[in-house]
């Protein structure tokens, strides 16, 4: 679902709609005198011509983390307007994850062994190197389509059915808008809805939140504490837009989102390490987070067309009764190059930490009602530097490179470290490449 | 990586202020001077001044953050989606 400015896409849809009936009139045009009709295009055909052609996006993404993860991500897009404003879009994304992610637990001066998350067979981390479990493979595919129109001269509808699936999760989705312009329609009001359900089967079940890892083995029986073979969450999620043009060349954007989610939010393959007081693991348990979370967030996004350039500019502050918050910046900016245009690209994100992240547990202190180590909901500051090409062909078609580097500095968020915690990396960096090519028809 | 860091902090604060900047100077000049009429969106009306110009790239964005960071969403639904890791 997109909340864009209704008035923006009319005037888009207008130019669109006269470049589009110049292109079918010269295809009918051709068609006719291929034909031999020449010339005489009668009523049929005229109203042929008035029918919208199916408008392409298509992208193929390589995301790759040093050592870490690595995914392949494909998008098709496709739009096309049915009756004067009427618009069905379909969306096909399918990606492959392979690689390896961080399992929460802490780097030692010696060689750590863990049990495959599966229960299988088992793997050895290196002296010194933060754990990654490298079991990591799969495959998503996912589909969209939505559907919006005019309900009067001021107000517009949108519904969106989502459904994705993977080897050990499903989430299915529906969503749905109402627009409203004012004052000329430079000023347009958007209320939107979503609800997800989504649903984890991980291999290997459930594990027991908190319980201890048992000795990893290497033969087949798994005796490792399981409480059930699949779970489930619920979110809800509520927008709230303003959108204002300020002047000939400025556009901005308001939105208020709130967002609910219920069920189980653990990660089953997030673990937690048990230190003594020489910084030595003593064993590991299994993480455990709160079973709702409600989060809200503010994001004001604006647009400026200098003579020729256009700058894009947006932040965002979200904050959580996980006690996260976070602020994030975002900058592109739009040059002309040739008959295409290049784009620089910068985002900084910043997080604090939520209320249960511990880098570890200390021997003898008690356990907390929930932890988990996952680098994620800890402190961080993240930086994306990027670069985009795009070069418009024939007919409309666009052709267009993006290269992308995105770094993620996890940081203390201020504990001791006893003992060797001090002397190995705690909160290593991860660096990732993205690449993209995108064409569109 | 440090510089890098320091350097994307520095233009995010300059060009934040800036817009608040311009913010209260709108503000201040009342709202009802706000917007254009219909023939004053030449360049409004162009592709590259859409809010989200490049919805692909918005979605494959979404997807990575989403996946490697707390905080998802603000732009449109934060939505679930898929057990990322």
């Amino acid at each position: 679902m997109q909340l864009t400015n209704k008035l923006q896409k009319t005037n888009q849809q207008t130019l669109a709609r006269n470049k589009s009936k110049n292109l079918k009139s010269l295809l009918t045009a051709a068609t006719c005198s291929l034909l031999g009709t020449t010339g005489q295009v009668n009523a049929k055909a005229q109203s042929q011509t008035e029918e919208n052609q199916w408008q392409f996006d298509t992208a193929l993404m390589y995301y790759g983390e040093t050592d870490r993860v690595t995914a392949v991500e494909g998008i098709i897009a496709a739009t096309k307007e049915f009756d004067d404003e009427e618009f069905l879009s379909l969306k096909l994304t399918i990606d492959s994850l392979t690689g390896a992610s961080a399992n929460g637990a802490v780097a030692q001066p010696y060689v750590q062994t863990f049990a495959r998350p599966s229960g299988k067979g088992t793997f050895d981390v290196p002296a010194g190197e933060t754990p990654l479990d490298d079991t990591f493979k799969d495959t998503r595919v996912q589909v969209n389509a939505s559907w919006a129109q005019p309900l009067t001269t001021d107000y517009t509808i949108s519904t969106g059915l989502h459904a994705s699936k993977e080897y050990d999760y499903v989430s299915l989705g529906l969503n749905a808008s109402l627009t409203r312009d004012f004052n000329k329609k430079n000023t347009t009001v958007a209320v939107g809805f979503a609800a997800f359900y989504d649903e984890i089967e991980p291999e290997g079940g459930i594990p027991n939140p908190l319980a201890i890892l048992p000795e990893p083995k290497t033969t087949a029986i798994d005796d490792r504490p399981r409480i059930g073979s699949s779970d489930n969450k619920t979110t809800i999620d509520v927008l709230l837009g303003l959108t204002q043009v300020i002047n000939r060349r400025a556009i901005m954007q308001f939105n208020y989102s709130f967002s609910k989610v219920d069920g189980y939010l653990t990660d089953p393959f997030k673990i937690v390490s048990v230190v003594d007081d020489l910084g030595l693991v003593q064993n590991q348990i299994y993480e455990k987070r709160p079973d709702n979370r409600q989060k809200h967030s503010i994001f004001w996004q604006t647009k400026y067309h200098f003579t020729s350039t256009v700058v894009d500019f947006s932040y965002r502050y979200l904050w959580d009764d996980w006690e996260i918050s976070s602020h994030t910046f975002e900058l592109r900016y739009r040059i002309p190059f040739g008959t295409g245009y290049i784009e620089p690209h910068l985002r900084h994100y910043m997080q604090e930490a939520a209320e249960f992240y511990r880098p570890f547990i200390e021997q003898g202190d008690a356990y907390p009602s929930y932890v988990s180590a996952d680098y994620r909901v800890g402190e961080m500051n993240a930086y994306t530097l990027g670069f985009k090409y795009g070069l418009p062909l024939k007919n409309g078609q666009e052709l267009s490179f993006r290269i992308e580097y995105y770094q993620q500095d996890p940081e203390n968020p201020g504990y001791d470290l006893p003992g060797v915690l001090q002397d190995v990396e705690l909160f290593e960096s991860v660096e990732a490449l993205i690449v993209q090519i995108n064409y569109s028809f | 990586m440090v510089i890098l860091g320091e350097m994307v902090r520095d233009i995010m604060k300059k060009i934040f202020q800036s817009n608040i900047l311009l913010i209260v100077l709108l503000m201040s000049s009342g709202c009802s001077s706000l917007g254009v009429e219909p023939w004053e969106r030449d360049l409004l009306a162009r592709k590259e001044m859409a809010l989200n110009a490049s919805p692909i790239d918005a979605a494959l964005d979404d997807h990575i953050y989403f996946s490697k960071e707390a905080s998802s969403g603000g732009r449109s639904f934060a939505g679930g989606g898929c057990g990322c890791n």
